[in-house]
């Protein structure tokens, strides 16, 4: 395997989406190539970080409104 | 989120029995993925609310008559999603979902890879540097605004399937049936997508982000 079709490869990997050989030749990979591990380890290092990110959120008002519905349907 | 909700079959008997903190849990655990999917549809974050409140006022209005012949969330973002690209085609920007070929251009520039004249071709020219770690107070900040700098930036398709699958925690078969897309395409989608995020951070720390 190559470090171009690696990188390609990685995110079926964490998934663990790769058939057996592919998977195989991907470990055998990264344990003889820095930059392909270095790589692999930024890419885990990025879905940590956009994890960070906060949830979006209905604005105060929205939420208000629709709990107020809410229970307007439930006295009809 | 992957907060911990009751069975379907509570959740639906709560809504019948117009039980408030049931909705009130549903709201609150669904409405960053039903606001980003609409998003993905419609042109500005106040139009994507009010397709979620539409989407819950039709859901009070059929929750009596659902079979249950789905998953309630599924039902209910099916809902979503016919409200949110009826307003999309109003407001011209529909995405289509449907001629979903995801193209092949290579995630890393093909610049940093040797050539076909090199004895080793399609291997580093030069490593990816380590990054630092982000420890202090402002530095994790600036990561932050990066990242979400890089995911305004992403094609929609892209953008919805990250941040279903990484900040709402989303399983890849959800966000397939949510979107009605393949377990191939959701990767692509996603590692796409994962990939333009890490080259942002990595443009970030090789300019500015070791000097702090």
């Amino acid at each position: 395997m190559t470090c171009a079709e690696l990188v390609e490869l990685v995110t079926a990997f964490l998934e663990g989406a790769l058939d057996n050989e592919t998977e195989r030749r991907f470990q055998d990979h990264l344990e003889i190539c820095d930059g392909c591990e270095t790589y692999v380890e930024q890419l885990r290092r990025t879905i940590e970080e956009v994890g960070k990110l906060p949830p979006e959120s209905l604005s105060d008002e929205a939420r208000d409104r629709l709990l107020d519905a809410f229970r307007s349907f439930r006295t009809d | 989120m992957a907060t911990a909700l009751p069975s379907d079959e509570v959740l639906i008997a709560g809504l019948r029995a117009g039980d408030e903190e049931t909705f009130a849990r549903l709201l609150d655990g669904w409405s960053s993925s039903m606001l980003r999917l609409a998003r993905t549809f419609v042109s500005t974050a106040a139009s994507a609310e009010e397709v979620v409140q539409d989407t819950w006022l039709a859901v009070f209005q059929s929750i009596g008559t659902f079979e249950g012949r789905s998953a309630l969330q599924t039902w209910v973002y099916r809902i979503l999603v016919n409200i949110a690209r009826k307003r999309g085609a109003r407001e011209q920007r529909t995405v289509p979902w449907t001629s979903l070929v995801p193209d092949g251009d290579p995630t890393v520039d093909p610049s940093r890879f040797r050539g076909p004249e090199d004895p080793d071709p399609d291997h580093w020219r030069a490593f990816p540097e380590r990054w630092p770690t982000t420890e202090s107070e402002v530095l994790a900040h600036e990561v932050r605004a990066t990242v979400a700098a890089a995911i305004d930036g992403l094609p929609p398709r892209q953008r919805v399937v990250l941040t279903l699958r990484d900040i709402d925690g989303h399983s890849a078969d959800d966000v397939c049936a949510l979107l009605e897309i393949t377990t191939a395409n959701q990767r692509v989608l996603l590692h796409r997508a994962r990939a333009a995020v890490r080259s942002h951070l990595e443009r970030y720390f090789t300019t500015t982000g070791g000097d702090s």
